[in-house]
């Protein structure tokens, strides 16, 4: 009798669970391959090019890390347009900071469960484990997250199935249940023991997860762009920007982006066609992106907010050159603003 | 077999990998596609991303920041 060989697609965050979840579907003979979302928001990837010091060790990508210790095909697809309304609507609300967990997973599912509608998969891997998470990883909303992503009983989750009910996959068959797992709650340390089983090690295991909205520095940021902007909405320059440099307020209507290092200057001197800039001239020092229209009391301010952070910061007077968006520049001398006069709600 | 070139700076990883994909999905066995970069990452991105789907780096460098790889675009 020739048998089928069925075919997965396993979501790969590049964290843990997500690579054991989909070695033990493959140790049971299934075709697998991985998916991989990139909402903007991920923690893997870019923010490691833009900081000089981190260049010298360019960190891997561990969702490709994770699919090439598998041996198994990674397919990275950019959401970011339709991720937008998972982040500024999310129907389940957020968690402790803007980060919409349950929504989020629940579209993630959805898309793989497109995908393997097109692709002619069989069914779709998760590395969840019920009350893992507050949020998208418990009891009661683990069934959501199968049932609004379409996704059903195709859904599996390798490492909790035994705590849940049989899926398609299960009943028909394509897997046997007794080898999946029963992991459950916070505890790490059968995930660590399975990892060694499976002969794995140097798996990354991020401490808040693999998403910036998780982060509650990062999510104030989002939460000032908003309420700057007096609407819900983002680029993904916007959400870019969050992740470099200081971010100051020192008005209702300008945000002041500086550069903390060489390498975040040379990454925000790339947006100088979006921005007004002050750079100066006069000292060593940062380059500043002006977020919003300014006069020129407002110029002032900002040039000596930015001369604070330069090497002349306690120096008499400090030369910068202010440039518009148009590219016409002029210089100004500004008295370094005092620690004392930086205001701390300012800071965003 | 073509050659085919993808400029993807000023992008952040993984986005110049995700703009690499969609290119070689529509490319032919043989083809080379020669990306150009300006995130580092992409030197590690890149060949990972090849060696997992099929696909050979024959040849990076990098240069007053530009990253170039060239792709040669495998039957897998």
């Amino acid at each position: 009798m020739v048998t089928t060989q069925r075919k997965a697609v396993a979501l790969i965050s590049g964290g843990l669970d997500s690579l054991l979840a989909a070695k033990a579907v493959m140790e049971q003979g299934v075709h697998v391959e991985g998916i991989n979302f990139y909402t903007g928001f991920c923690v893997e990837g870019h923010t490691h090019a833009i900081r000089k010091k981190d260049k010298a060790k360019p960190k891997r990508n561990n969702a490709l890390w994770v699919a090439e210790q598998l041996g198994i095909k990674l397919h990275i697809v950019d959401v970011i347009e339709e991720y937008k309304d998972i982040v500024i609507n999310p129907s389940h609300g957020y968690g402790q900071h803007m980060n919409p967990c349950l929504d989020c997973k629940g579209f993630m599912v959805k898309k793989a469960h497109q995908w393997i509608e097109e692709n002619d998969f069989d069914f779709i891997i998760t590395g969840e484990v019920i009350g893992q998470r507050p949020m998208s990883q418990r009891k009661d909303t683990m069934p959501v997250i199968a049932r609004e992503s379409g996704a059903g009983d195709l859904l599996v989750r390798p490492l909790c199935a035994q705590h849940l009910p049989p899926t398609l996959p299960e009943q028909e068959g394509w897997l046997d249940r007794e080898q999946l797992f029963d992991f459950s709650g916070r505890t790490r340390k059968p995930q660590m023991a399975l990892a060694e089983q499976y002969g794995f090690e140097d798996y990354a295991q991020p401490a808040g997860g693999c998403c910036f909205l998780t982060d509650a520095h990062y999510s104030k940021k989002i939460a000032d762009l908003w309420a700057s902007r007096g609407e819900r909405r983002y680029e993904l320059d916007d959400i870019m920007l969050l992740k470099v440099g200081r971010h100051i307020r020192p008005k209702k209507h300008f945000k002041l982006i500086i550069g903390r290092e060489e390498g975040e200057n040379n990454f925000l001197s790339g947006y100088h066609k979006m921005f007004a800039t002050i750079k100066t001239t006069s000292h060593a020092g940062p380059l500043t992106l002006i977020d919003g229209d300014v006069n020129d009391e407002d110029i002032e301010l900002a040039a000596r907010i930015s001369a604070r952070y330069s090497q002349g910061r306690t120096a008499e007077k400090v030369e910068v050159e202010f440039t518009n968006k148009q590219g016409v520049s002029k210089l100004i001398e500004v008295v370094p603003m005092p620690v004392s006069q930086l205001d701390e709600a300012w800071q965003v | 077999m073509s050659h085919y070139t993808l400029d993807a700076k000023r992008l952040m990883c993984p986005m110049p990998v995700i703009r690499t994909q969609d290119k070689v999905a529509e490319l032919n066995v043989g083809d080379t596609l020669e990306v150009i970069c300006t995130d580092p990452g992409a030197l590690n991105d890149i060949p990972a991303w090849c060696r997992i789907n099929g696909h050979e780096v024959i040849s990076s460098s990098e240069d007053k920041g530009d990253v170039v790889i060239t792709v040669k675009v495998g039957d897998a």
